[in-house]
This record gives structure tokens, C-alpha cells and sequence, in this order.
């Protein structure tokens, strides 16, 4: 039995604009002892999936659709009364949320807020608490915690407050831990430590970590298994390490190919044309379609399944049922948009082949629909003039 | 913590210019001498004041025209604080700040209205920054009120190409701020800063709530605002690689001081300070490989409130001709090679041939 199983998660918000289909049937699952990364870009329903689980989001405006199913060690949590979850929380499953200060409490300590979850599960004196909150503030390295255990959030730095928030998720040594991009405010050197107190709380607990980052070195460092989602979907999944040698999904490839790297002097970065479209209106057919740079007609049409691709992977994408369009877009990106190519170049290391265009350059040239790069509609008789992306129709409806 | 290290070898370089020394350049838009920030520690159910904390401890440096200066440094180490105080959202300690020639600490009510205008900051906390009862449309267009910009039709009109230029949609406008996403409400802040046209932006951490491709945007957006309007940028963050990519220069920061000056390609290429040789050692890496060489510091992270004696980096430093001098000298931000500083008096000072 997986530690969390999550199954056709639909999660929707009614607002001004219509029905925000945030969350769109999403399912991954979680084995005890296991990090599963999720990344993708801004609003893609990384945080709303994890509010989901934790059953948190407010009802209305929000509503986890019946057909969903979250299992938690073989109980289902849609659908559970409140005063289970709240057993729940802070128990078995403890979440880090992405901004600390709407969850920190201004007007308590720090130390007060700590031993107040420590109580809440475990018997403990105030004095027990407030000496285990000292504890902790040093664990996730605040400097000189006894004195620091009695001051107010906003006398915190922006990275303090987050180790704050770490403190309190890991107070009660949960099963599970949720962590909503806990690392952003933090410096390189320190997330390495918060990192490695992730690590040795798993290794000893047995502690299972969802953690969702736009870090993708991070996901790369922690993680066994990584879900990249995309306007309310999973468009790839499977082990970090396959997925980011050998990325098969066009999001996630441009996923990789936006990432600035050390030492590479570039002008401009490469990005995926256009923004992610509104929850309130999902393009039909592929939702990626309208910025994807290998999209056709059938791409627009049809909504793709989540093909297997070999042992645990999946890729929602076309090109994985048509292999001679799939062998045009490897040819075009030299096969190794991920790691192969551009992890180890980025890092000084000596990559495996000498390319004349980065990986990331022959990307973003293909996106913007430049030339020189073999176009896969050449192989292709079905083929569309030129990439979706391009087209200004479908541009616009995206944008405006 | 002294004790321990060993006898002095006597090889410690105390020459070299440092920035308190130096004339800053004609285009300077913004000068920072010398500024210090310390906040109370208070203890107890009583709150009584038993120390302070030192957030910013001696900080020079300045920001031309049309420049960015990067900032980084570990987590508390006082880079907001900095961005705070210059903008005079906390009042300093000590020190001397100037915009445009202008001293900031002296500024009195009308002129500080208008020095908001022309320096805004786009804050690390995107939440806790906007006003939760207020749409995203009202709050921009309160501001453009506030500063005489626009008003009716045409402050819809200047709404609607923020919110594009940030790259949301215009429906935006109509949401209130927990409508959104993480990144999504990072970009309102932008927006926001964007708003009266400032000619300096303090952005504290202004991407890292942002997933790579919206970042990458972000980043070019800056980048072409720069060139367009010649803004200056005092960019705070944390991702190196980001810093690097946008910054001219690059300061570094530990423990309320700045331990590493100089230009972004040669602070990241050839790092003089073992804290920044430290940061860049531990960017987490897509490739296993490239986490072999990676430096791990180790030792009590010390505290702000009773920094060590000498160099503030000396219990954790692991430079190979660390000695007991480190923690009996304070070590001068001294220039180490042409325009690029560091405060490490193990490290060789460059000093010109010839003095003029
Ligand atoms: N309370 C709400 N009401 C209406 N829409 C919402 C609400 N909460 C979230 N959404 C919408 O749901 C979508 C997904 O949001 P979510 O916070 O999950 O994104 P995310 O992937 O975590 O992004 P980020 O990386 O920026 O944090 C967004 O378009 C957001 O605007
Ligand atoms: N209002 C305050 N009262 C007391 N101490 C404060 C206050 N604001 C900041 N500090 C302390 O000053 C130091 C510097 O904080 P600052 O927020 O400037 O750090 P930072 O470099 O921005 O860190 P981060 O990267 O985590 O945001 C920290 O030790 C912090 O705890
Ligand atoms: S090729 Fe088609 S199915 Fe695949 S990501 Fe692009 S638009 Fe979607
Ligand atoms: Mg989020
Ligand atoms: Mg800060």
C-alpha cells in the first residue's frame, strides 16, 4: 500500500470569470520513505494540489469534485469530517507553506507558535515545548535560538520566517511532509543544510517529502520521482533522473531550456512563447498546444491520455504516438534537451558532444520558428506551415 | 573559538584600497556610505531589551545610472534591511545615503513623497505587500493617484499595460490578491513598482517565487525596462545564476557587512572571498556529478547580535592560511584585483605599480 495515493484530483474555484478548473484530474501517489518532486510553471495547480491533500482550500469558492480520491495510508480523506483531518494534520501529514507570513501568526512568538504545535501532539509541559522550540529553531539554523525563540515574525528575515515554518511542519515528525517551495528565501549554503535536515529526517523517520520547487538542481537533488504539471495536469512523469537526461514532454523541455546557468553569458533568456492560459478556459485538444513548438491539428482536436512510456514514465503528448514526428523533433534538438546536454556543459563539466547551438538556443529558435533548425514537418505529410505557437489567432486567444 | 586556530603566520595582507576610500563614479544615481542598522532584542514575557541585533554594520556601496547591483549573501545576513533603510522604510543607525545627490536621511515630507516616487521597492513577501481587501486594479490605480499620474480612462488605460507588461491578462484587475497564485502576486509587486515610473528599483527577491520560464520573463522584462528607461536596479536574490545573469556588479554579503565586491562575470568566475567560494560551491546541480568539490561550512552559524571578533567569517572559514589573525583583525574590504574587493586578509591585495 503506497503512503498517499491520489486519484483524479479535480479541484475548481467559482469566480467572477467562470469556473477556474485549477486542479484537472490529477493523479501520482506517494511511497513511504519516498521525495516526489512537482514543478511546473506559475499557476500551473502545484500549490492547489497540495492544499487538496491537506484539505485546505476553502469551500466555496473552491470544490474538490466528487471522483476525486486522496488515500492516506488506505483512508480516503475527500469526503472525511473535519475533525479527523485535524487529527491528521500536524500528525501524519504536516505541510510547509509557500508564503510563510500568511501562516505565521503576527502577534504570537515565534517560539510560542513552535511549542504550540509541539503540544498539540504530543504531551509536553509549556516548558518542554518552549526548550524542544529552541531545539528546532537550531536544527533549521536560526542563529542563537534562545534568545531568538521570542521574537515576532516580522523581526525575522524572509528566509528566518521560512525555517520558522520548516520548524513548525517538523515538530511533529509527520509521516508525510508537504513542502510548498521551502527554500525559496533561502540562501544557497543554508537550503543545502535545510536540505540535508530533509534528508536525515527521512532516513530516520522514514518520512515521505512532496515538494514542490521551480528549482529544478533542487528537485534534481532530492527527489526519487518527478510529476511536471501544467495548466491543471500532469503532462510528465517518472524518476527525476530519466526525466531530466532524456525530458520527453516539449513543456518540459522548455522547462529545462529556460533555465539560467552559471558562468553562460547569454543575453537573453529562452522562455516558452506566451503565458500559461486561464483556469477559466483550458484550450481544447492539448492544453500545451497553444505555446508548443511541435504542435499539429490533432494536438488542437484531441486531448492527449498520459501515454506510458516504458517502466513508470508518462508523457502527455502526441508526439509519443506518432514516431516519425518524434524522431524529427530529437533530430531538431540534438535528442538531449535535458541533462546529456546541458547540465553538464552548464557546470564546466565537459558535455558528451560539442554542439554548434545550445540546446536551450536551438529550443527557443524553434519556439520563436526561426530557421535552422530542421524543421519535423519535413518528415511529416500532415505537417502545419508553421508552429501553433506562431499563429497570432491562437496567440491571442492565449494572452488577452 | 581563537584558541584554536593557529599562530599568526605572518602572511596577512592588509594593503589595498577599499570603496570607503574611492570617489564613486559621475553617474552615480545612489551612494551608500557607511550605513548601519541595529534593531533591539527584546527577551522575555516583559520584553525587555538584552542586546541588538547588528542587521547592517558598516555597508558602502554604490549604483549607477542605468546599473544593477546584484546582492546576495546568506539568509539574515541583512541585504533587505539594507534595501529598507536606504529607501528610509526603517530609519538607520548610521550612515550616509544618497539619490541623485540628495541625502535620503534628510529628506523631510514632501520631498520623501517624491523620492518614493522615483525609487520604489518591489518587497520579498508579495502577500504580505498588498492589501487583501483591495482589487489588483484598485491598488494600482490608488497608486497613480497618489503620485499625480493618471486618473480615470487613462489610468484604466496605464492599468491594462501594467498588468500586460508583467504579463497577466487584463481580467487581473478585477481579482482580489488571494486569487492568485505565488508567482502570480510576485508580479503584481513588480507591476506595482513599475507604476510611476521610478528611475531606481530595489527588488528583493523578486523572482524567486517564480517558476523558470516565468522568471526567465521576468528577467527579460527588467532587462528591457533597463535599456529602455535606464533604470538602476539594487537586485537582491539568491539563485547565483540569476544574479549573475542580470547583474553588472555583485555584492556579497555575511553577517551585516560586504564581503565580496565586484564585477558579476569575475565575482562568479574567479571568487576572492571563501564565503562566496563557499555559496558558489553549493548551487544545487541538475548533474550528480557536479556536486563533487562542493564546500560545506561548518560551525555555529553566529549571530548578528555578537558577531565574532576579526574577520566575522573567521569560525567557519575554510581558507588553508586561516591563522590567529583572522580573529583578531578585522579584514578591510580591500581591493583584490582591478574594481573587485574582498574582505580577506589571506587573500593578495592588488596594489597598483606606480601610485599615481
Ligand atoms: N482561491 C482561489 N480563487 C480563484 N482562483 C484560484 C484560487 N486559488 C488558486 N486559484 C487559481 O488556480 C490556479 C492554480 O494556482 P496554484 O496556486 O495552484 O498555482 P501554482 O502552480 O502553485 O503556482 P505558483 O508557482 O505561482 O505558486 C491559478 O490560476 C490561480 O489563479
Ligand atoms: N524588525 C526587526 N527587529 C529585529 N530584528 C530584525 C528586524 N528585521 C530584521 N531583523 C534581523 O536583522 C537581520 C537581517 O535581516 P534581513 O531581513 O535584512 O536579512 P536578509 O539578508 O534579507 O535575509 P533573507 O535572505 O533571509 O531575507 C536578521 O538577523 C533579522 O533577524
Ligand atoms: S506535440 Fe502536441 S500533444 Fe505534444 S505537447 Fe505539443 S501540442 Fe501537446
Ligand atoms: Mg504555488
Ligand atoms: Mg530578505
Amino acid at each position: 500500500m503506497r503512503l498517499l495515493e491520489v486519484r483524479d484530483l479535480r479541484t475548481y474555484f467559482r469566480t467572477e470569470a467562470g469556473v477556474a478548473r485549477a486542479v484537472d484530474g490529477v493523479s501520482f501517489g506517494v511511497e513511504a520513505g519516498e521525495a516526489l518532486g512537482i514543478v511546473g510553471e506559475s499557476g500551473s495547480g502545484k500549490s492547489v494540489t497540495s492544499l487538496s491533500i491537506m484539505r485546505l482550500i476553502p469551500e466555496p469558492p473552491g470544490e474538490i469534485l466528487a471522483g476525486s480520491s486522496i488515500w492516506l495510508k488506505g483512508e480516503e480523506l475527500v469526503g472525511a469530517p473535519e475533525t479527523r483531518l485535524r487529527e491528521i494534520r500536524g500528525n501524519d501529514v504536516a505541510m510547509i507553506f509557500q508564503e510563510p507570513m500568511t501562516s505565521l501568526n503576527p502577534v504570537f512568538t515565534v517560539g510560542d507558535q513552535i511549542a504550540e504545535a509541539v503540544r498539540l501532539h504530543r504531551k509536553a509541559s509549556w516548558k518542554e515545548a518552549r526548550a524542544r522550540a529552541i531545539e528546532l529553531l537550531g536544527l533549521v539554523g536560526i542563529p542563537d535560538p534562545a534568545r531568538r525563540v521570542d521574537a515576532y515574525p516580522h523581526e525575522l528575515s524572509g528566509g528566518q520566517r521560512q525555517r520558522v515554518m520548516i520548524a513548525i511542519a517538523l515538530s511533529c515528525e509527520p509521516d508525510l511532509l508537504i513542502a510548498d517551495e521551502p527554500t525559496t528565501a533561502l540562501d544557497v549554503t543554508i537550503q543545502a543544510q535545510i536540505l540535508e535536515l530533509l534528508g536525515a529526517l527521512r532516513r530516520r523517520l522514514g518520512m515521505a517529502i512532496v515538494l514542490i520547487t521551480h528549482d529544478l538542481g533542487v528537485v534534481a537533488e532530492v527527489c526519487d520521482r518527478v510529476v511536471v504539471m501544467y495548466a491543471g495536469e500532469v503532462m510528465e512523469e517518472g524518476p527525476v533522473e530519466q526525466v531530466f537526461r532524456e525530458p520527453r514532454h516539449p513543456y518540459t523541455q522548455g522547462l529545462m531550456a529556460s533555465i539560467p546557468r552559471l558562468g553562460q553569458e547569454t543575453e537573453r533568456l529562452a522562455v516558452i512563447p506566451g503565458i500559461v492560459p486561464s483556469p477559466t478556459a483550458w484550450p481544447t485538444g492539448c492544453r500545451f498546444h497553444t505555446r508548443c513548438p511541435y504542435g499539429w491539428e490533432l494536438c488542437v482536436r484531441e486531448h492527449p491520455p498520459l501515454f506510458p512510456i516504458g517502466g513508470d514514465r508518462g508523457a502527455r503528448c502526441w508526439l509519443e504516438t506518432h514516431p516519425e514526428r518524434r524522431a524529427a523533433v530529437d533530430r531538431a534538438t540534438g535528442g538531449f534537451l535535458g541533462l546529456a546536454g546541458v547540465g553538464a556543459a552548464a557546470l564546466g563539466a565537459e558535455g558528451p558532444i560539442a554542439l554548434e547551438a545550445t540546446p536551450a538556443e536551438s529550443w527557443h529558435r524553434r519556439a520563436a520558428g526561426e530557421p535552422g533548425v530542421p524543421a519535423p514537418e519535413a518528415t511529416a505529410p500532415d505537417a502545419p506551415a508553421r508552429p501553433l505557437a506562431e499563429d497570432p489567432d491562437v496567440e491571442r486567444d492565449v494572452e488577452r | 573559538m581563537s584558541g584554536e586556530l593557529p599562530p599568526a603566520k605572518g602572511d596577512s595582507d592588509l594593503r589595498g584600497a577599499t570603496p570607503d576610500e574611492l570617489r564613486p563614479p559621475p553617474d552615480t544615481l545612489v551612494e551608500v556610505r557607511g550605513l548601519k542598522k541595529y534593531f533591539p532584542i527584546r527577551t522575555g514575557f516583559l520584553g525587555r531589551v538584552t542586546g541588538q541585533v547588528r542587521a547592517v554594520d558598516g555597508v558602502t556601496f554604490w549604483v549607477r545610472r542605468g546599473e544593477t547591483l546584484g546582492l546576495v549573501g546568506e539568509s539574515g545576513s541583512g541585504k533587505t534591511t539594507t534595501g529598507r533603510t536606504l529607501l528610509r522604510l526603517e530609519e538607520p543607525t548610521g550612515g550616509s545615503a544618497r539619490f541623485a545627490g540628495q541625502d535620503i536621511f534628510a529628506l523631510g515630507g514632501e520631498e520623501l513623497r517624491k523620492l518614493r516616487r522615483r525609487a520604489q521597492i518591489v518587497f520579498q513577501d508579495p502577500y504580505g505587500s498588498l492589501n487583501p481587501r483591495m482589487t489588483v486594479g484598485e491598488a494600482l490605480r490608488e497608486v497613480l493617484h497618489v503620485h499625480d499620474l493618471a486618473r480615470g480612462a487613462a489610468a484604466s488605460a496605464r492599468v491594462h499595460e501594467l498588468l500586460e507588461t508583467v504579463g497577466l491578462r487584463r481580467e487581473a484587475e478585477a481579482r482580489y490578491p488571494h486569487e492568485f497564485s505565488g508567482g502570480q502576486r510576485q508580479r503584481i509587486g513588480i507591476a506595482r513598482a513599475l507604476s510611476v515610473e521610478p528611475d531606481f528599483i530595489v527588488c528583493d527577491e523578486p523572482v524567486s517565487a517564480l517558476d523558470v520560464s516565468v522568471q526567465a520573463q521576468v528577467l527579460n522584462l527588467l532587462a528591457d525596462l533597463q535599456e529602455r528607461l535606464g533604470l538602476a536596479y539594487l537586485f537582491i536574490a539568491h539563485d547565483l545564476s540569476v544574479v549573475e545573469h542580470i547583474s553588472d556588479r555583485i555584492a556579497v554579503m555575511y553577517l551585516g557587512r560586504i564581503v565580496e565586491l565586484g564585477d558579476a562575470r569575475a565575482v562568479v568566475a574567479s571568487p576572492r572571498h571563501p564565503y562566496t567560494k563557499a555559496l558558489l560551491s553549493a548551487v544545487p546541480a541538475l548533474d550528480r556529478a557536479a556536486r563533487r568539490g562542493r564546500i560545506v561550512l561548518g560551525g555555529e552559524i553566529p549571530s548578528p547580535a555578537a558577531p565574532p571578533s576579526g574577520c566575522p567569517f573567521h569560525p567557519r572559514c575554510p581558507h588553508p592560511l586561516k591563522d590567529a589573525d583572522c580573529a583578531r583583525i578585522a579584514p578591510p574590504l580591500a581591493e583584490k584585483a582591478p574594481g573587485h574587493f574582498a574582505a580577506c586578509i589571506k587573500e593578495p591585495a592588488y596594489v597598483p605599480e606606480s601610485p599615481p
